[in-house]
């Protein structure tokens, strides 16, 4: 499973069969449900691949149906009161609760989050 | 029978009277809603963490401010939170496996006004996880059961404080309503629930699904109730990004105003195919009751609602594709054991703490926000939102709220939708449509079919709560489906 989601990782041809031209939607391969799970960064059990590609195309055959419908000349909405971003002063306001904060918090030492080596 | 062994048939405002009175003690209050908890929950499981010490503490407290002299409406009435709402020092779980060891540092704004209001936190309630579904099914703590038949779901996400209030467990409970997640389950459990306007209640420290359709609002038995908790938890948050900088009006100022003359829209799409033909004519009865009371029922349109569930199913999971990314194994949250690097760490986390459901919506918005997609989904949907508005501003412009009914079918039964996703979206059709407008909504307890609840939906525009909550109001005056409660918990 693991080493699947690596080898997508190193394979930009695999990630960008997203893009294909023409917008080819529909049923969703168990391939194409792998490498969505790899971006997603969820390691799919391989036994439930060909249930999340039964699913998720049957939720994007519902999606489609937003084609049924011209939107040409329609403006996306982004926000339901089209209110813009409400902008503060440039000020320092947070105090600092990394103590509390890191309570919750796997792994720490020294104030800072462990994770596993990146750099050899 | 003392009068604090039956507190659970009463309203919010009946108690808020009695402690005025001094008819009991916050702390006589409290102890009744945790017995009935402890008594009854194993059959519902509506409560995912009780706090009692907690909660005993806080009504001793109340108690106290009552004898100061400096009690408030809300004082020490007990209330459950949608385990959703970040409550400090208390376990956080959002339904999830991912947070089930996660305790928030922090409250978030809606549990820390009602604090400040002196109501006393019982515990947190049950919900699909990350308020992702319809049913209470996917909680990684286990499905709720609907106090009206156990063998049925309460709906979801807010399914567990939906059936605290049914079973009497608790007189108020928060919920949040992405798509109708607080409509739906007042609707299948028969008690009164509120879907503030998009902006009223903030969002600060109520864990993120869809951030642009996300919205806190609360569950009582009457509106009257609904409007005495969402008078403390409205207004502006200048923690929330998108808190709306709107006045808060006294929302039960206008309970008693009378309805002649008010035209009430009815949607020619919210009573097509689909809907059960018992819950349409207990919609179409309440509908007459509100032209007794004087309302003019006005034919609307809303052409473009079918494809709100399309929309929703876009929008949403794309948002949460985004919001979801912040559970990486590393700073909170489940982590995987011996990851043997940082893709391991990342990948197996979230494998092992995200459930099914989750994992389908994640893939989808991550899928629809990829490139080279993104203008066939994600903005075809927005482009698609704007125009489910635009109905609804149509039609305001010639009624003064639109009614209809909350859900095409009472309670299902469990399990009934397990294994079909697109099913159980198909079944928010009457709810979703609000959210990606902004408006407020109510669920109003309006008979029932089959021995199940059915819940009248009430819409309003943009800030108008005031506006429901009278039209709801008005309604429980002629009508006391909202008193009942379920035999086997009366």
């Amino acid at each position: 499973m693991l080493r699947q989601g690596l080898k997508l990782m190193n394979q930009q041809v695999a990630v960008s069969g997203l893009k294909i031209p023409g917008v080819m939607k529909m049923s969703l391969t168990t391939e194409k449900v792998e490498q969505i799970a790899y971006l997603a960064r969820l390691a799919l059990d391989a036994k439930a691949v060909p249930e999340y590609a039964e699913n998720l195309s049957s939720i994007l055959a519902l999606v489609e149906q937003m084609d049924t419908v011209n939107t040409d000349n329609v403006e996306p909405l982004a926000h339901p009161l089209e209110l813009t971003q409400r902008l503060r002063a440039d000020v320092v306001t947070e105090q600092d609760h990394r103590d509390d904060y890191q309570q919750s918090a796997p792994a720490t030492e020294a104030g800072l989050y462990l994770v596993p080596q990146v750099i050899d | 029978m003392t009068s604090h062994t039956t507190v659970h048939t009463r309203t919010l405002a009946e108690l808020s009277a009695g402690l005025a009175a001094g008819d009991y003690t916050s702390v006589e209050l409290t102890k009744a809603c945790l017995s009935r908890i402890e008594q009854h929950d194993g059959e519902i499981n509506s409560f995912i963490t009780v706090t009692a010490d907690n909660a005993l503490a806080a009504a001793k407290v109340a108690d106290d401010r009552r004898a100061a002299g400096s009690a408030g409406p809300l004082t020490g009435i007990p209330l459950a939170h949608k385990d959703i709402f970040c409550t400090q020092g208390v376990k956080t779980s959002c339904g999830s496996k991912m947070l089930d060891n996660f305790v928030a540092p922090y409250d978030a704004t809606v549990v820390s006004r009602l604090q400040e209001a002196g109501m006393v936190t019982l515990g947190k309630t049950n919900l699909d996880e990350f308020a992702m579904g319809s049913t209470n099914e996917s909680s990684f703590f286990g499905a709720v059961r609907n106090p009206w038949n156990t063998a049925c779901v309460p709906g979801g996400s807010s399914g567990g404080s939906a059936a605290a209030l049914a079973a009497g467990f608790a007189p108020a409970a928060t919920g949040t309503d992405t798509g109708g997640s607080i409509r739906q389950p007042a609707s299948f459990c028969g008690v009164t629930g509120i879907k503030p306007t998009y902006g009223r209640v903030s969002r600060w420290g109520m864990i993120a699904y869809a951030s642009s359709l996300d919205q806190g609002g609360v569950f009582a038995k009457t509106a009257e109730d609904c409007g005495m908790l969402l008078q403390a938890i409205s207004g502006f948050d200048e923690k929330d990004s998108t808190s709306a900088d709107e006045a808060v009006p006294d929302f039960n100022g206008g309970l008693n105003s009378d309805l002649k003359g008010k035209k009430i829209g009815v949607p020619t799409e919210f009573f097509g195919e689909g809907l059960d033909a018992e819950v349409k004519a207990l919609i179409e009865t309440a509908l007459k009751q509100y032209e007794a009371m004087g309302c003019e029922l006005v034919e609307v349109s809303l052409p473009h609602m079918h494809l709100s569930v399309p929309a929703y199913y876009v929008v949403a999971p794309a948002e949460a594709s985004s919001n979801l990314s912040r559970f990486d194994g590393v700073r909170y949250g489940h982590r995987c054991d011996n990851p043997e690097d940082l893709a391991d760490l990342y990948l197996r986390s979230r494998a092992e703490g995200f459930g099914d459901e989750v994992k389908r919506r994640i893939m989808i918005g991550a899928y629809a926000l990829s490139a080279g997609y993104y203008d066939a989904y994600y903005l075809k949907a927005q482009r698609i939102r704007r125009l489910i508005r635009d109905d609804f501003t149509k039609a305001f412009e010639s009624v003064d709220a639109i009614a209809g009914p909350v859900a095409p079918t009472t309670a299902f039964k469990l399990g009934a939708m397990k294994g079909d996703p697109v099913q159980m979206y198909l079944s928010d059709v009457y709810t979703l449509a609000l959210n990606l407008a902004g408006l407020p909504g109510m669920s109003v307890p309006a008979g029932f079919a089959d021995g199940m609840p059915v819940g009248l939906q009430l819409i309003g525009k943009h800030f108008d709560e005031a506006g429901l909550l009278n039209l709801a109001h008005q309604y429980q005056q002629k009508t006391d489906w909202h008193s009942k409660m379920p035999a086997a918990f009366a």
